[in-house]
């Protein structure tokens, strides 16, 4: 007993600051939000020949229209981007880094799709979620073919450091019990049925969040005939948190907003 | 050396060789080399087929630690061969998954049923629904069956369990998979390319350096590229951070389990700090854009290194105060103790690897059997334990963990002390292109134990086959007979015990 006490004692009070407080660190080599800005070169397309997912589009839409804006027509869906950070060095004009801003999710697909005059954050706020969940969501989650990345940086903010828990945010074992399903993984064939019959069995007014790139657009599993490109041809997705794996201040800072909660916002 | 010894071809971990060169042996001869190999104290770390002209070449990959080397020998089947399950149990996953991906029959095997639910290979083949097969059944009065899965109560991945019982007591547990089977091996093929990495990087997000630094050497196997020493280092400290981090996850999870609150809330912070550290290498928690074909994306300088080791030595100092509280705790260890036991025999004989194996009592380690890397000129042992029980595997664990401390600590002073050293960044361009017709041979010891990749390459130097096991595939059944007459509460502890990849194992 006394030994547990002293270890209590020298393990000290954990539990961050934040949102209201000084934001965690985060590591000086952090991928986050890419920022475009400059001129692009006329016809180049080293960017989005260096992603192997799709993520870049240069010039002409596949629907004939333009992409981003007049110098630099170029866009980037963080929807397939797994922040491998290519792009940006494949870039002879350096137009595009990745920037240490951790928000990154968006409550709209389309708000995923960024361009050189981007807002700094899209928003992730949900009525629903504000209406109802305010003070208290509680989440069921699938994986759906996720590879425990996405998992353990969500499971993380259940621990004492992060302690969603204050916002009354906690992952529930039955989705009866939920309000939301946060999906992870790019859903494989042998996962749909079992993640159509969870998000069934949620009791309304039900909510559906999209953890990682692979659950929003397939991620790294883009095309394979054994999985289907994510959630959303599921599931209506609510909320899309991309990354690989999204940092838990991406994932917390998405959740906080998803409910109207005020957070301390990227500088 | 036996007579058999000569007609397996020994190479050493990490290299390359004309695929032609592998021996061919009679289907005969090669059950009985292989059996009497693998008799001999060596490891059946992999085995699978590869298709040619309307049959089918089976390779085996056998490791040996007497020799430091692996061992590489193959034989050609039509159809189907005498089964090597029943004198060699360690293949009975392995002879599944040639039957599921290719329809050839081991013979004898006991049930070859599906392992992933795969998509067939072979045009025509029945193609199995996710979960739908047979099941081992249990008849009696007050036998009953607990079915869990696949979405379980926690955020964990998915996969089927099923529980034949008796009362409380677990008879059998039958654990069906593939449910996260996202189709990586069958991508692999035709690569490298740019995705490939991310492929390695996923297949186990939880063992991202274990799979990518596997690759990586696999590549500079074939190209002949020699990493840097400083990439070495580099990679090295990435795969022993991965260990601390998921060890001390395990070990405050465990503590959970048995509702012990302090060491699973402690540890669950000190993971996150361990993940912290391996971000400050790469900036990213898991090491995703770690390492690449020929060396590493990241660099250390001295600042960087002084900035780890003041981590590491807080890290250190609160995990000497979180995990011996739990074994210095009798309710703790009265749960832990005698539960979910595998004897040393069993853990042989289905080959389990990585700390399930030395908790059995079975010192097996790649970083000492097949020594590669920066790794080689390190001080180390392998930690056994002798009791196979859930208090073995925390106890094997926290022993790792220190020993893994120490190294973190010599890798960071030699990075320091090679600071001036040149550095091979930049390099993945130019092992791009293959050379064709060969096959590599490239394991690592992960977290979980032993991962093997095994490539070969085409006329026109692309990746006509390209074979991963995850530590997990050799070990989920040692999770089943760890189950074998103990409670059915018990099996979240065991479960934990073994901590598991689901999606490693369904690729």
């Amino acid at each position: 007993m006394l030994r547990v006490l002293k270890a209590r004692f020298f393990q000290g009070y954990r539990t961050m600051k934040y949102p209201r407080g000084s934001v965690p660190e985060l590591p000086d080599r952090f991928q986050g939000r890419p920022r475009l800005e400059g001129t692009c070169p006329e016809g180049c397309r080293a960017c989005a020949d260096a992603c192997p997912y799709g993520a870049i589009t240069v010039g002409a839409r596949p629907d004939g229209s333009n992409a981003g804006v007049a110098g630099m027509p170029v866009e980037l869906d963080m929807g397939r981007c797994l922040f491998c950070g290519n792009c940006a060095a494949a870039c002879p004009s350096k137009n595009i880094a990745f920037t240490r801003n951790w928000q990154l999710a968006a409550a709209r697909r389309e708000d995923l799709v960024i361009t050189a005059e981007s807002p700094r954050r899209a928003s992730c706020l949900s009525a629903t979620a504000k209406k109802y969940y305010y003070k208290s969501l509680k989440l069921r989650q699938v994986s759906a073919a996720g590879c425990n990345a996405c998992e353990a940086d969500s499971n993380v903010l259940g621990t004492p450091a992060w302690d969603m828990g204050r916002f009354g945010i906690q992952f529930v074992a039955s989705p009866r019990h939920a309000d939301a399903l946060l999906i992870t993984g790019p859903v494989s064939e042998n996962m749909a049925l079992a993640l159509e019959k969870t998000w069934a069995a949620l009791p309304g007014p039900r909510l559906a969040i999209a953890c990682g790139t692979c659950a929003i657009g397939g991620g790294p599993f883009l095309d394979h005939p054994e999985t289907l490109n994510g959630a959303c041809t599921t599931v209506p997705i609510d909320l899309f948190i991309p990354g690989c794996p999204p940092h838990p201040l991406t994932i917390l800072d998405a959740l906080l907003r998803f409910q109207g909660i005020k957070v301390t916002d990227s500088p | 050396m036996t007579a058999s010894d000569e007609t397996i071809l020994f190479i050493p971990n990490g290299s390359a060789v004309p695929t032609a060169q592998v021996p061919v042996l009679r289907m005969g001869t090669w059950l009985g080399v292989v059996a009497n190999c693998l008799a001999g104290g060596n490891r059946l770390s992999a085995l699978f087929a590869i298709e040619a002209d309307n049959r089918h070449q089976l390779f085996a990959v056998l490791g040996s630690p007497a020799r430091k080397q692996v061992g590489v020998v193959s034989t050609f089947v039509s159809g189907s061969y005498p089964c090597l399950t029943t004198d060699c149990p360690s293949a009975h996953w392995f002879e599944r998954e040639i039957y599921e991906l290719h329809g050839v029959e081991p013979e004898g095997h006991p049930w070859l049923k599906p392992v992933r639910f795969v998509r067939p290979h072979v045009q025509g083949r029945f193609r199995p629904t996710i979960g739908v097969t047979g099941f081992f059944g249990m008849e009696g009065a007050e036998v009953h069956e607990v079915g869990v899965g696949p979405v379980h109560a926690g955020v964990i991945e998915p996969g089927h369990f099923r529980f034949q019982c008796h009362g409380e007591t677990v008879y059998h547990l039958e654990i069906s998979l593939g449910y996260q089977h996202r189709g990586i091996e069958r991508a692999l093929t035709g690569g490298p390319d740019g995705r490939t990495i991310h492929y390695l990087e996923t297949a186990a997000g939880d063992s991202t350096m274990a799979h990518a630094s596997t690759y990586c050497r696999l590549v500079e196997a074939l190209t002949g590229v020699r990493p840097s020493r400083h990439s070495q280092i580099v990679r090295a400290l990435g795969i022993e951070l991965e260990r601390m981090a998921n060890h001390c996850g395990d070990l405050g999870a465990l503590a959970g389990d048995v509702g012990f609150l302090p060491t699973q809330n402690y540890c669950s912070r000190i993971r996150g700090e361990i993940l912290n550290m391996t971000a400050v290498i790469c900036g990213n928690r898991f090491g995703r854009n770690l390492t690449i074909p020929g060396g590493v994306r990241h660099e250390l300088n001295r600042e960087r290194c002084d900035s780890l080791r003041k981590r590491l030595d807080a890290i250190e100092a609160d995990l000497v105060s979180a995990v011996p509280l739990m074994f210095e705790t009798p309710s703790v260890m009265a749960r832990m103790d005698g539960t979910g036991i595998v004897t040393r025999d069993d853990a042989i004989a289905v080959g389990l690897v990585g700390p399930a194996a030395r908790a059995s009592g079975v010192p097996v380690d790649v970083r000492v059997d097949l020594p590669y890397g920066a790794i080689d000129d390190l001080e180390f042992h392998v930690p056994t334990c002798t009791a196979g029980d859930c208090a073995a595997r925390a106890s094997i664990r926290w022993m790792e963990m220190r020993q893994s401390i120490e190294m973190v600590r010599a890798l960071l002073a030699a990075a320091i002390r090679d600071d001036a050293a040149p550095r091979a960044n930049g390099v993945e361009q130019a092992v791009r292109t293959l050379p064709g017709n060969m096959m590599a041979v490239s394991l690592s010891e992960g977290w979980r134990g032993e991962v093997c990749h095994v490539a070969a390459t085409d006329g026109d130097g692309r990746f006509s086959f390209y074979k991963m096991v995850d530590p997990s595939f050799h070990n989920w059944f040692g999770l089943a007979l760890s189950l074998r007459n103990q409670q059915i509460s018990d099996f979240p502890l065991c479960n934990k015990s073994f901590n598991l990849s689901y999606c490693g194992h369904d690729l």
